[in-house]
C-alpha cells in the first residue's frame, strides 16, 4: 500500500511541483528583467543611459528594487476595507502566474497539455479585471476608484475583440490545444493569412494589459497611479510582478497563436539546429521589446478614442474577418478535420 | 476520470504554489519591514485634504452599459468558439446557422450604436 502512494500520488506530484518551479523562477527572473529592459529602452530610445550605477550596466538593478519594495512599510488606507485590499494584489499576480500552465515551450513540454488550452487562457485573462476592481473599490479613495472603473470598461470592451480573434486562430488551427496550434503553422505562421487579426490582437492586448498608449487606467498626469494609487511595498510590487507578467503573457500568446511558438522560421538546417525554446523566448522577447518600442513611440490615447477603436473598428472588423476566414474555409473545402 | 484528473491536477498545484508564494511575499514583508503607521499615513491620498466624504461615489452610467455589452457579445464568444472547432463536421449548413446568429446579433448590434450606445464624449 505504501509504494502505490509513493507511486501513485506523491511522485507524481514532486514532478508536477518541480516542473511548476522550473516554470515560476526563470519567469519571475524574466519578469525582473523585464523591467530593467523597459527602462533600458525607455532611455535609449530618449538618448539617455538608463540604469547604470547598480552592478555592472545596472543589472542588479531590478533586484535592489525588489529589496528596497520589500523592506518598505505596507499602508493599508483608515477607511480601505483590508481583507479585499491586500487580497487584490495577490489575486491579480496568482492569475498572472497560473496561466502559464497551459504554454508549451516546445513538442510535448508543457505542465498541462489541456484541450481546451486557450479556452483557458480566455478565461484567465477575462478574470484578471477582478484584481483591479477589488482595488479600485477596497481602496476608498477616488483616483483608486476612477482608476479602476476605466480599467474594466477597457478590458472588457478588448477582450471581445480578443474573443473574435482567438476564434479565427482556432477555425485555421481546428484544435483548442495550444501545441496543435503551434502545430498547425507548420507551414505558414498564422501572422501571414491572418494579418490583420495579428494587429488587432496586439493592439487589444496592449489594452488589456494597460500598456501605453492605452494606459490610462494608470495616467499620471490626471489619476496620480490609477486603481493601485494606495497601495506599497509588497503590495504594490505584487500588483507590478502580475501587470508586467501578464505582458509576457500575451506576448506568448501572440507568439503561440501568430508567429509559430517554438517552431523554427524557416524548416532548414542551420534555423533547425536551434532548440525550440530559444525559439520561443527569442520571437517572445521580441514582441517584449514592441510593447516597449510602442510606449516610447505613441503619445497617450484619449479614454472616447479608446472606447470607439474598441467597439466601433475593432469590434465590427473582427467579427467580419471571422466570418470571412470561416466562408472561405468552408467554401474551399480547406476546414481542418481532426 | 484518471485522465481528467491528470490533465488538470498540474493546474490545481500551480495555483497552489502561486497563491502560496503572493502571500508568503506579502506576509513576509509585513513581518519583516517596520511598520509605524500613523493617522495621517493611513488617510486615502488627496491633493494636500481630508477627503470629505466616502470615495465610493455615483459614477457614470456608461460604464455599466459597457458592462451589459460585454456579457453580450462574450456570450457570443462562447457560442461561437465550440462552433470553430466542429465546423468540418457541421460543413456548409452549421456555417450558415451561425451567419443567421450573427446576423440577428449584428442588427441588435447596429441598434446600440445608433441609439449611442457606444459614444463617450
Amino acid at each position: 500500500m505504501a509504494s502505490g502512494f509513493w507511486g501513485g500520488y506523491a511522485l507524481p506530484t514532486a514532478i508536477v511541483v518541480g516542473e511548476v518551479i522550473a516554470v515560476v523562477v526563470p519567469l519571475l527572473i524574466a519578469i525582473a528583467y523585464f523591467t530593467y529592459a523597459e527602462r533600458k529602452v525607455l532611455a535609449f530610445s530618449q538618448l539617455r543611459k538608463g540604469p547604470n550605477v547598480v552592478g555592472p550596466f545596472g543589472l542588479l538593478q531590478p533586484i535592489a528594487d525588489g529589496v528596497k519594495l520589500f523592506l518598505k512599510e505596507t499602508v493599508v488606507p483608515s477607511g480601505a476595507n483590508r481583507i479585499v485590499f491586500v487580497a487584490a494584489p495577490m489575486v491579480t499576480f496568482t492569475l498572472a502566474l497560473v496561466a502559464w500552465a497551459v504554454i508549451p515551450f516546445d513538442y510535448g513540454i508543457v505542465i498541462a497539455n489541456i484541450n481546451v488550452g486557450i479556452l483557458y487562457l480566455f478565461a484567465i485573462s477575462s478574470l484578471s479585471v477582478y484584481g483591479i476592481i477589488m482595488a479600485g473599490w477596497a481602496s476608498n479613495s477616488r483616483y483608486a476608484f476612477l482608476g479602476a472603473l476605466r480599467s474594466a470598461a477597457q478590458m472588457v470592451s478588448y477582450e471581445v475583440s480578443i474573443g473574435f480573434v482567438l476564434v479565427t486562430v482556432l477555425l485555421c488551427a481546428g484544435s483548442l490545444n495550444l501545441t496543435d496550434i503551434v502545430m498547425a503553422q507548420q507551414h505558414i505562421w498564422f501572422c501571414i493569412p491572418l494579418l490583420p487579426m495579428f494587429v488587432i490582437f496586439f493592439v487589444s492586448g496592449l489594452a488589456e494589459t494597460n500598456r501605453a498608449p492605452f494606459d490610462l487606467p494608470e495616467g499620471e498626469s490626471e489619476l496620480v497611479a490609477g486603481y493601485f494609487v494606495e497601495y506599497s511595498a509588497m503590495t504594490f510590487a505584487l500588483f507590478f510582478l502580475g501587470e508586467y507578467g501578464n505582458m509576457i503573457l500575451v506576448s506568448a500568446m501572440t507568439t503561440i497563436l501568430f508567429l509559430g511558438g517554438w517552431l523554427a522560421p524557416f524548416g532548414v538546417v542551420p534555423f533547425t539546429w536551434v532548440p525550440g525554446p530559444v525559439w520561443l523566448a527569442l520571437k517572445v522577447a521580441f514582441v517584449c521589446f514592441c510593447f516597449l518600442w510602442v510606449r516610447a513611440t505613441f503619445p497617450r490615447f484619449r479614454y472616447d478614442q479608446l472606447m470607439r477603436l474598441g467597439w466601433k473598428v475593432f469590434l465590427p472588423f473582427s467579427l467580419l474577418w471571422l466570418v470571412l476566414t470561416a466562408g472561405v474555409l468552408t467554401g474551399m473545402g480547406w476546414v481542418p478535420v481532426r | 476520470m484518471d485522465d481528467l484528473l491528470r490533465e488538470y491536477f498540474p493546474i490545481l498545484v500551480f495555483l497552489v504554489i502561486a497563491g502560496g508564494l503572493a502571500l508568503v511575499i506579502i506576509s513576509a514583508s509585513f513581518v519583516l519591514a517596520r511598520q509605524r503607521p500613523d493617522s495621517e499615513k493611513l488617510s486615502p491620498y488627496e491633493c494636500g485634504f481630508d477627503p470629505f466624504e466616502d470615495a465610493r461615489i455615483r459614477f457614470d452610467v456608461r460604464y455599466y452599459l459597457v458592462a451589459i455589452l460585454f456579457i453580450i457579445f462574450d456570450l457570443e464568444v462562447a457560442f461561437l468558439f465550440p462552433w470553430a472547432v466542429s465546423l468540418g463536421d457541421i460543413g456548409v449548413y452549421g456555417f450558415w446557422s451561425m451567419v443567421v446568429f450573427l446576423a440577428v446579433l449584428t442588427v441588435g448590434f447596429g441598434y446600440e450604436w445608433m441609439k449611442g450606445a457606444l459614444e463617450w464624449e
